[in-house]
C-alpha cells in the first residue's frame, strides 16, 4: 500500500514534465498549422501524440474542427489506442462536418466485421454516437449484425446503440425491425445483454409511453429474475426498475417476486437497494396482510433504509425524500427508528430539513418526550431557516400528538423567552395554530406573547398576533390599545396583515361594542376608501354592511364557530401517494410529484398505481390498476362551497403552512338572515340585536358613507346577492328540482376545457349532468372520466359518451349514469366526489360535492314496527338535532316535498299543536337513517332530529332536507 | 440516462465537460451556479435541482463539483452512485482526485469517461476491467512508452467484462499470496449536555486486501454473526450462503475492495470510549466568554485510545481564543472559527483538560448558538461492537495462502452538544 502511493507521489513529480498537461501548452499562433503537419507525419508516435493534443484542445472546449480531414486520415490504423482517440475526435465534430463525416464510413463498416470483439463493438458503439443522418444509413446492416454477434460483448453493445439509433431515428428503428432483435436479447443467454437490452427498451418506451415495448409476462419476468442475480449492479437497477412495471396475477406470484428480490437490499449500491424496495413496496401491496412473508417482508425493509442514511449526503437527500413517502405509506416500517432521524451539526442543510420532515411524521406518543427534545436543540443552531423549521416542527407535533400539546407550549415559551427575534416570530405563529387546534386551552400563554409584540416585523407573525387579540380580545384588557398601536401603520403593512387586523378590530367590535366604535370605524374607512386592495376593500364593505343591516348576523358570522385544523393536512392526498410509491426511486419521488406533473414531452404518462390486494374483502382498493388515473396533487376544490366562503370570509386558513381542511359546511342560516334583509332598513336592527349597543353607537352607522359613489352601492349590493346565490347554488337539489348547474372545472385550469354541472337522480338512477365547453383553439377528442374513491362507491356506469370530437367554442351537454358499486374511501366531507377527465390533451382534475339526497333510494320506507325498534336500537348518542330556520311550509306540504327526494313519512302524531313527522330514508350502501321532523303551526323554524348506526352521515342528511325543504 | 457531465472547480470554473450523447452548452450550469450562490456552503448545494429542461445532479466531492444533466426520468441515485464512483475511480487512477490532477491526464481521463458510459449507459466501472482496457499512468510504463511507442490502452477484451465474476481479472499470480481483513468500526452518536447519550450506532466495514493466485474461492466466518442484521455485501458475495448459513462465501477481487459494510442500531450494543465534560459560556457583557474542556475515558474495554482529536466550530463572533491545554496543542483558525484540539493519545491517570477565555467582536450581541464538539479517536484491535472473526478458508487453490485479521475502532460523526 504505502509502496504503492510512494510510486504515486513520484509518479506526480515526474508529471508536472511528462503528462497531458504538456499538451495545453501550446498556445502560439499558428497552432492548427503544427498540429496539421504532425498530424500528417510518417512517424506513428508523433502522429499520436498529435492526436493528443487536438483532444486535450477539444477538452478544454477549443475549436479544432479545422482539423477534421487530418485526424479522419489517421483512422486507418491497427493502433487501438489512437483509434479510439480518432473515434473521440469524430463524436465531437463529425456533426459539424457531416460531409468529411462519410469518409470516416468505411472504416467503420470494415471494423465491425474485425476479429477482434473489442474492436467490432468499439465500431458500432461509436457510429451509433455519430448523429449524422448519412452516417446512420450506414448503421443499420452493421448494427444487425452485431445484435447476433457471437460475443455477448458486442451484442451488449449494440443493444445500446439501438436506443442511441432511436434518439436520432426512431422510425428507422420501427422500420428496420430493430425494436424486435431488441426484443429478443431479453432471452438472451447472457445476464449483461439482458439488462443492456431492458435498459436500451426502457429509455426507447420512455418517449412511446403507449407503446407495449416492455411487455412483461411470466416467463420473461422469470428471465428477468434470473438475469437479475448474475449482471452488474447498473443492470440489476434497468432490471428492478423494469420488474416494478409489472403486475403480478395473483398473490403467490407477487410474493415468489418478492421473495427473489428481497437478497437486492443488502446491495452495496444504494440505488439497487432503493429500486428493490420500490418492488417490494409495490408488490407486497398485493400479499395478504395476515400473511406471516407479509410481516416479514416489512421487517426486513427498515434496515437497508437505516443503512442509505449512512451514506454520502447527496445520496441521504434522495433516500430521505423516498422515506419520506414510505413513511406515510407504511409509517410501521420505521416507527421505531426515530433517532437514525436526529440532525447532526454539520449535516448540509437540504439533508437537515428533510430529516425534520421525517421525524414530525414519526412523532407519537411513545417518542414525543424524545422528539421535543432534540427539536428545542435544533431552534438553538445556526442556520436560520433550520432554526424556523424547527419551531414550526414543534407546533406541528402540538397538533398531531394531542397528549403532547402542553409540552410543546411550554417549549415555545421557553424558546419566547430567548427573544431571538426570527424564533419568537415563528413561535408566535405556530402558537397561533395550536389556538386553532385547541381553542380555549392555553390561552394563559397570550400575556407573554403580547410582551413581544414590538418585536414582531415579518407579516406572517404579526397577522398571527392580530389573530390572537381579536380571537381573544375579551380576555386581552388592553386589546383596543394594541390593535390600535397596530393601525397606525395600516397603509405601510403587508395586505396579509390589513386583512387581519380588519377582520381582528370588528370582531373586538363585536365582543366590547362599548369602547371600540370609533376604533372599527377607522378600519373600515382605511379598508374602504383609503386602500387600492380590492380583496381589502370587498372585505371592508362586506363588513360594513354586515354591521350595519344585522349586527346579530355580523356576529354569527363574524364570531361562528371555526372548525378545527388537523394535522393531516400535510401529508400527501392518497391517491398521489399510491402512485409515488410505484415511482420511488426516480425524480418524480424526489420532487414528490407525479412524473406528468414534470417530466418533459410526457404527455401520455401513464399513471401508475399499486396493485390491488387479490384477497377477498379488499373492496377498498381500485378494481383496475394500471390503466387508472391518479388523481394527482391535492385537487383544486374548484366550487365555492358554503364552506370556502365563509372561510375566505374569516379568514381562516391564515397560515399558508397549515392549511384548513373545510369541514362540513357550517350552517348558513346567519348569513342568509343577513342577505335577507339587506336592503332593509340597517339601523334599527343594529339597535335591536342583541349585542346590547346603545342608540348612540348605532349611530354611527346606517348607509355607507357619503364619499363613496352611489353607483357603488347597486353593485356592492349586487354583488352580495351573488355571494349568497352561490352559496344557495350548492345547496341541495331534491327529487324533480335540479340546481343550476355550477362551474365545476374552470376553463383556465383546464387548458381551455370547461366543465360545469350538476347531480340529479332520475328513475332511481344517479346522473352526473355536465356542460363541456371548448374555449381553447384547437378540437378537443378522445374524452374519459375516472371517479377517485369516494365515500359511497360512486362509479360511472358507463364510458362518458362524448362521441364527437369537441371543436372550438363547441358546447355540448353529457349526462353520465353512476352507479354506487365503485371503491370505497372516506372522504371529507363525506359528500366530496374527487373526479378526473382526460381527453387528448391532459388529464384534469376537479371535485364537487354532491347532494347526499341523491343516494336515498326509492325503497326507503321502512315498516311502521320496524321503525319504532330501531329507534329504540339505536343509541342516543347517536342521535343529531339540527335546526331549519325561516321555513313557511306546513307539515303535509313538507312531507310531500321531501318523498320528492326519497325521504318517506312513515307516521303523524300531533301534540300541542305541534305535528311530529316520522320518517326514514336509506342510503345507496344500506345505512338506514331515522328522522324526527317538529313542524309547529306558525312557527318557521323547524326541529329535525336524525337517528343512524352511522352518525357521520347526520350533517349531511340534514343538509339535504333543508335544501329540499327550501327549494 | 447520463446526457453530460461537467466538472466544476472551488471557485465555479468548468474545466471539463463531456457529452455522451448531444452537446448541451455550459450555460446549463448558471441554474447550478444560481444554487451554488444562494446555498453559500458549497456543502449545502441541493444535489437535484430542476431546469425548465434538464436536471442537474451534482455531487461535491474532494473540493470539486461533479454535476451530471439528465434529460429524462432517471433513477437520481443511479447518478449520484455514479457520480460517486467516478470520484473514486480518479482517486485509483491518480491517487488523488484533483483539478490539477486530471487537467494533467486529461486524455485518459477523456478515455475513461469514454469507457465508462456509453450513451449514458453505464458499460464497465469496475476498476479491475477498466485497468486492463486503460492503464493508468506509471512513471515506468511512461519512460517505456516514450522509448517503444507502445501504448497504454489494452489491445483485447477484459475477460472481467463477461464473466460470471466481472471483479475479477483472469490469470492473476502472485508469489506471497496473502489476505488480509481489516475490521473497521466506526461510532456516530449524538451526546447531551449532561453527557447522555441522545443517539449511537456503529457503522462497520470489512476491508480487504487479497492478493492471492488464480481463482480462490473464500469462506469468513464470525464467532458472533448474530450482531450483524444489517448487511450490505461487495457484489462478489454469495447471498444465499449467508441468509442460510451466516458465513461469507465469495470469490475475491484482486487487490483492495470492501467486503461488506454492516450497521449497528441496537443502543446497548454500541459503547461510548470517552466522555468530556465541558463547559462553554459567553458573558452579556465585556465581550469575552470561557471554555473548559477535560476528556476521560469511559468504555474502553482496555485499550488505549489514541489520536484524540476535538473541534469546536465556534460561533462568528469568536475573535480569538487565550487557553492552556494541559496535553497536547490547540489551534483557532479565526477566519473560519474552528477551534481544533489535538491531543493525541488519552492518559487516564491525568486527564487532558484545555481551559481558557474566548475574545469577542467587541460590540457583537452574545452568541445564540451553543457550538457543538466533534470528536476524532482512534482505538487499535478493538471492533466496539463485539465482532470477531472466526476463521476464513480457501477453496479452489492448492497454495497455502498468508492471512490476517485486523480490528480498528473510530470515531465517525462523534458529536457532543453543549
Amino acid at each position: 500500500m504505502q509502496e504503492w502511493a510512494n510510486q504515486l507521489c513520484e509518479n506526480r513529480q515526474f508529471g508536472s514534465k511528462m503528462t497531458d498537461s504538456k499538451y495545453f501548452t501550446t498556445t502560439k499562433k499558428g497552432e492548427i498549422f503544427e498540429l496539421k503537419a504532425e498530424l500528417n507525419s510518417d512517424k506513428k508516435e508523433k502522429k499520436k501524440e498529435a492526436v493528443k493534443k487536438v483532444i486535450a484542445s477539444m477538452t478544454v472546449g477549443k475549436d479544432v474542427s479545422a482539423l477534421f480531414p487530418d485526424v479522419v486520415n489517421c483512422m486507418q490504423t491497427d493502433n487501438l489506442e489512437l483509434k479510439k482517440l480518432v473515434y473521440l475526435y469524430l463524436m465531437n465534430y463529425a456533426k459539424s462536418q457531416p460531409d468529411m463525416a462519410i469518409m470516416a464510413v468505411n472504416t467503420f463498416v470494415k471494423d465491425c466485421e474485425d476479429p477482434n470483439p473489442l474492436i467490432r463493438a468499439l465500431a458500432v458503439r461509436t457510429m451509433g454516437c455519430i448523429r449524422v443522418d448519412k452516417i446512420t444509413e450506414y448503421l443499420c446492416e452493421p448494427l444487425r449484425k452485431c445484435l447476433k454477434d457471437e460475443d455477448p460483448y458486442v451484442r451488449k453493445t449494440a443493444a445500446v446503440c439501438v436506443a442511441k439509433l432511436h434518439d436520432i431515428n426512431a422510425q428507422l428503428v420501427e422500420d428496420q425491425g430493430f425494436l424486435d432483435t431488441l426484443k429478443d436479447l431479453i432471452s438472451d443467454s447472457n445476464p449483461m445483454v439482458v439488462a443492456n437490452a431492458v435498459a436500451a427498451l426502457s429509455e426507447i418506451a420512455e418517449s412511446h409511453p403507449n407503446s407495449n415495448l416492455l411487455d412483461l409476462n411470466p416467463q420473461s419476468i422469470n428471465k428477468l429474475l434470473t438475469a437479475l442475480n448474475e449482471c452488474t449492479e447498473w443492470g440489476q437497477i434497468f432490471i428492478l426498475d423494469c420488474l416494478a412495471n409489472y403486475t403480478p396475477r395473483d398473490d403467490r406470484e407477487s410474493q415468489s417476486i418478492c421473495e427473489r428480490v428481497t437478497p437486492r437490499l443488502s446491495h452495496a449500491n444504494s440505488a439497487v437497494v432503493l429500486s428493490a424496495v420500490k418492488v417490494l413496496m409495490k408488490f407486497m401491496e398485493m400479499l395478504p396482510k395476515d400473511l406471516d412473508y407479509y410481516g416479514t417482508l416489512l421487517k426486513k425493509l427498515a434496515p437497508p433504509l437505516v443503512t442509505l442514511l449512512s451514506a454520502e449526503p447527496e445520496l441521504q437527500y434522495v433516500a430521505l425524500r423516498n422515506i419520506n413517502l414510505i413513511v406515510q405509506k407504511r409509517p410501521e416500517i420505521l416507527k421505531h427508528e426515530m433517532k437514525v432521524f436526529f440532525v447532526k451539526y454539520n449535516d448540509p442543510i437540504y439533508v437537515k430539513l428533510e430529516k425534520l420532515d421525517i421525524m414530525i411524521r414519526l412523532a407519537s406518543q411513545a417518542n414525543i418526550a424524545q422528539v421535543l427534545a432534540e427539536l428545542k436543540e435544533y431552534a438553538t443552531e445556526v442556520d436560520v431557516d433550520f432554526v424556523r423549521k424547527a419551531v414550526r416542527a414543534i407546533g406541528r407535533c402540538a397538533i398531531k400528538v394531542e397528549q403532547s400539546a402542553e409540552r410543546c407550549v411550554s417549549t415555545l415559551l421557553d424558546l419566547i423567552q430567548t427573544k431571538v427575534n426570527y424564533v419568537v416570530q415563528e413561535a408566535i405563529v405556530v402558537i397561533k395554530d395550536i389556538f386553532r387546534k385547541y381553542p380555549n386551552k392555553y390561552e394563559s400563554v397570550i400575556a407573554t406573547l403580547c410582551e413581544n409584540l414590538d418585536s414582531l416585523d415579518e407579516p406572517e407573525a404579526r397577522a398571527a398576533m392580530i389573530w390572537i387579540v381579536g380571537e381573544y380580545a375579551e380576555r386581552i384588557d388592553n386589546a383596543d390599545e394594541l390593535l390600535e398601536s397596530f393601525l397606525e401603520g395600516f397603509h405601510d403593512e403587508s395586505t396579509q396583515v390589513q386583512l387581519q387586523l380588519l377582520t381582528a378590530i370588528v370582531k373586538l367590535f363585536l365582543k366590547k361594542p362599548t369602547e371600540t366604535q370609533e376604533l372599527v370605524q377607522q378600519v373600515l374607512s382605511l379598508a374602504t376608501q383609503d386602500s387600492d386592495n380590492p380583496d381589502l376593500r370587498d372585505r371592508g364593505y362586506i363588513y360594513w354592511r354586515l354591521l350595519s343591516t344585522d349586527p346579530v348576523a355580523a356576529k354569527e358570522v363574524v364570531l361562528a364557530e371555526k372548525p378545527l385544523i388537523s394535522e393531516e393536512t400535510d401529508l400527501i392526498e392518497p391517491t398521489l401517494l399510491e402512485e409515488l410509491i410505484c415511482h420511488i426511486g426516480t425524480l418524480a419521488s424526489v420532487y414528490h410529484k407525479p412524473p406528468s406533473a414534470f417530466v418533459e414531452g410526457s404527455r401520455g404518462v401513464v399513471h401508475k398505481r399499486l396493485p390491488a390486494r387479490t384477497g377477498s374483502g379488499e373492496s377498498a382498493e381500485s378494481p383496475d390498476p394500471g390503466s387508472a388515473a391518479g388523481v394527482s396533487e391535492p385537487p383544486p376544490a374548484v366550487i365555492p362551497s358554503q364552506g370556502d366562503l365563509l372561510g375566505d370570509l374569516l379568514n381562516l386558513d391564515l397560515a399558508p403552512s397549515v392549511t384548513t381542511t373545510t369541514g362540513p359546511p357550517p350552517p348558513a342560516s346567519g348569513m342568509q338572515l343577513g342577505s335577507m334583509d339587506l336592503l332593509g332598513g340597517g339601523l334599527d336592527s343594529l339597535l335591536s340585536g342583541d349585542i346590547g349597543g346603545s342608540a348612540a353607537m348605532g349611530a354611527g352607522f346606517g348607509a355607507p358613507p357619503a364619499v363613496m359613489p352611489a353607483s357603488l352601492n347597486a353593485p356592492v349590493a349586487g354583488g352580495f346577492g351573488d355571494l349568497f346565490d352561490l352559496g344557495g347554488g350548492v345547496g341541495m337539489p331534491i327529487g324533480n328540482y335540479v340546481p343550476p348547474k355550477t362551474v365545476w372545472l374552470p376553463a383556465m385550469k383546464a387548458k381551455g376545457l370547461e366543465i360545469s354541472g350538476t347531480f340529479a337522480r332520475r328513475a332511481g338512477v344517479i346522473q352526473m349532468e355536465m356542460t363541456f365547453t371548448n374555449k381553447a383553439m384547437s378540437v378537443m377528442t378522445d374524452f374519459a372520466v375516472q371517479f377517485n374513491r369516494n365515500s359511497f362507491g360512486m362509479a360511472p356506469a358507463g364510458p362518458l359518451q362524448v362521441l364527437t370530437p369537441l371543436s372550438p367554442n363547441q358546447t355540448i351537454e353529457v349526462s353520465l349514469p353512476l352507479n354506487t358499486v365503485g371503491p370505497v374511501m372516506k372522504m371529507e366531507p363525506l359528500n366530496n366526489l374527487q373526479v378526473a377527465v382526460k381527453n387528448n390533451i391532459d388529464v384534469f382534475y376537479f371535485s364537487a360535492q354532491y347532494p347526499i339526497s341523491m343516494l336515498f333510494v326509492e325503497d326507503g320506507k321502512m315498516e311502521r314496527q320496524v321503525f319504532l325498534a330501531t329507534w329504540k336500537d339505536i343509541p342516543n348518542d347517536n342521535e343529531s338535532q339540527f335546526h331549519i330556520k325561516d321555513c313557511h311550509l306546513n307539515s303535509d306540504a313538507a312531507s310531500n316535498k321531501l318523498q320528492g327526494s326519497n325521504v318517506f313519512t312513515i307516521a303523524k302524531r300531533t301534540v300541542d299543536g305541534q305535528d311530529m313527522l316520522y320518517q326514514s330514508m336509506k342510503l345507496s350502501n344500506g345505512i338506514w337513517v331515522l328522522a324526527e321532523l317538529k313542524v309547529q303551526a306558525g312557527n318557521p323554524n323547524y326541529t329535525v332530529s336524525l337517528k343512524c348506526r352511522a352518525p357521520e352521515v347526520s350533517q349531511c342528511v340534514f343538509q339535504s332536507y333543508e335544501a329540499a325543504l327550501k327549494n | 440516462m447520463i446526457h453530460s457531465l461537467f466538472l466544476i472547480n472551488h471557485s465555479g470554473d468548468i474545466f471539463l465537460e463531456k457529452h455522451w450523447k448531444s452537446v448541451i452548452s455550459r450555460s446549463v450550469c448558471d441554474y447550478f451556479f444560481e444554487a451554488k450562490e444562494k446555498a453559500v456552503e458549497p456543502e449545502n448545494v441541493p444535489p437535484v435541482l430542476q431546469t425548465p429542461h434538464h436536471y442537474l445532479i451534482s455531487i461535491y466531492r474532494d473540493k470539486l463539483f461533479f454535476l451530471a444533466v439528465i434529460q429524462t426520468e432517471v433513477p437520481p441515485l443511479f447518478v449520484i452512485e455514479f457520480l460517486h464512483r467516478l470520484a473514486e475511480m480518479f482517486q485509483d487512477y491518480f491517487g488523488e482526485c484533483s483539478e490539477v490532477i486530471i487537467k494533467d491526464n486529461v486524455v485518459v481521463v477523456y478515455e475513461l469517461l469514454e469507457e465508462m458510459l456509453d450513451n449514458g449507459f453505464p458499460l464497465a466501472t469496475e476498476s479491475n476491467v477498466l485497468k486492463e482496457m486503460i492503464r493508468p499512468p506509471n512513471i515506468l510504463r511512461t519512460v517505456v512508452n516514450t522509448l517503444t511507442g507502445s501504448s497504454h490502452v489494452g489491445e483485447t477484451l477484459p475477460t472481467g467484462t463477461l464473466s460470471t465474476v466481472p471483479w475479477r481479472r483472469a490469470g492473476v499470480k502472485y508469489t506471497n499470496n496473502e489476505a488480509y481483513f481489516d475490521v473497521v468500526e466506526e461510532i456516530d452518536a449524538i451526546l447531551d449536555k449532561s453527557g447522555t447519550t441522545v443517539f449511537a450506532e456503529i457503522q462497520g466495514a470489512i476491508e480487504a486486501c487479497v492478493k492471492l493466485t488464480g481463482m480462490p474461492d473464500l469462506t469468513l466466518s464470525f464467532m458472533n454473526p448474530r450482531l450483524l442484521d444489517d448487511v450490505s455485501f461487495h457484489p462478489c458475495v454469495r447471498y444465499k450462503r449467508w441468509e442460510s448459513e451466516r458465513v461469507l462465501s465469495f470469490v475475491p477481487p484482486d487487490g483492495n475492495f470492501t467486503l461488506m459494510t454492516y450497521h449497528v442500531s441496537a443502543q446497548n450494543l454500541v459503547a461510548i470510549p470517552v466522555y468530556v465534560k465541558q463547559s462553554i459560556n459567553f458573558f452579556d457583557s465585556g465581550s469575552c466568554g470561557r471554555l473548559d474542556i477535560t476528556v476521560g475515558p469511559k468504555q474502553t474495554m482496555g485499550k488505549p485510545v489514541e489520536g484524540l482529536m476535538i473541534t469546536i466550530h465556534m460561533p462568528k463572533a469568536v475573535l480569538s481564543a487565550n487557553l492552556t491545554a494541559t496535553q497536547g496543542n490547540y489551534n483557532y483558525d479565526s477566519s473560519t472559527k474552528v477551534l481544533v484540539w489535538d491531543i493525541g493519545k488519552l492518559n487516564p491517570q491525568k486527564l487532558p483538560n484545555l481551559k481558557g477565555s474566548l475574545s469577542l467582536q467587541a460590540g457583537a450581541p452574545k452568541p445564540e448558538e451553543n457550538p457543538s464538539l466533534n470528536i476524532n479517536l482512534k482505538i487499535q484491535q478493538l471492533a466496539i461492537s463485539g465482532l470477531k472473526v472466526n476463521r476464513l478458508d480457501m477453496y479452489g487453490e492448492k497454495y497455502k495462502p498468508f492471512k490476517g485479521v485486523k480490528y480498528v475502532t473510530k470515531a465517525g460523526k462523534f458529536q457532543v452538544r453543549t
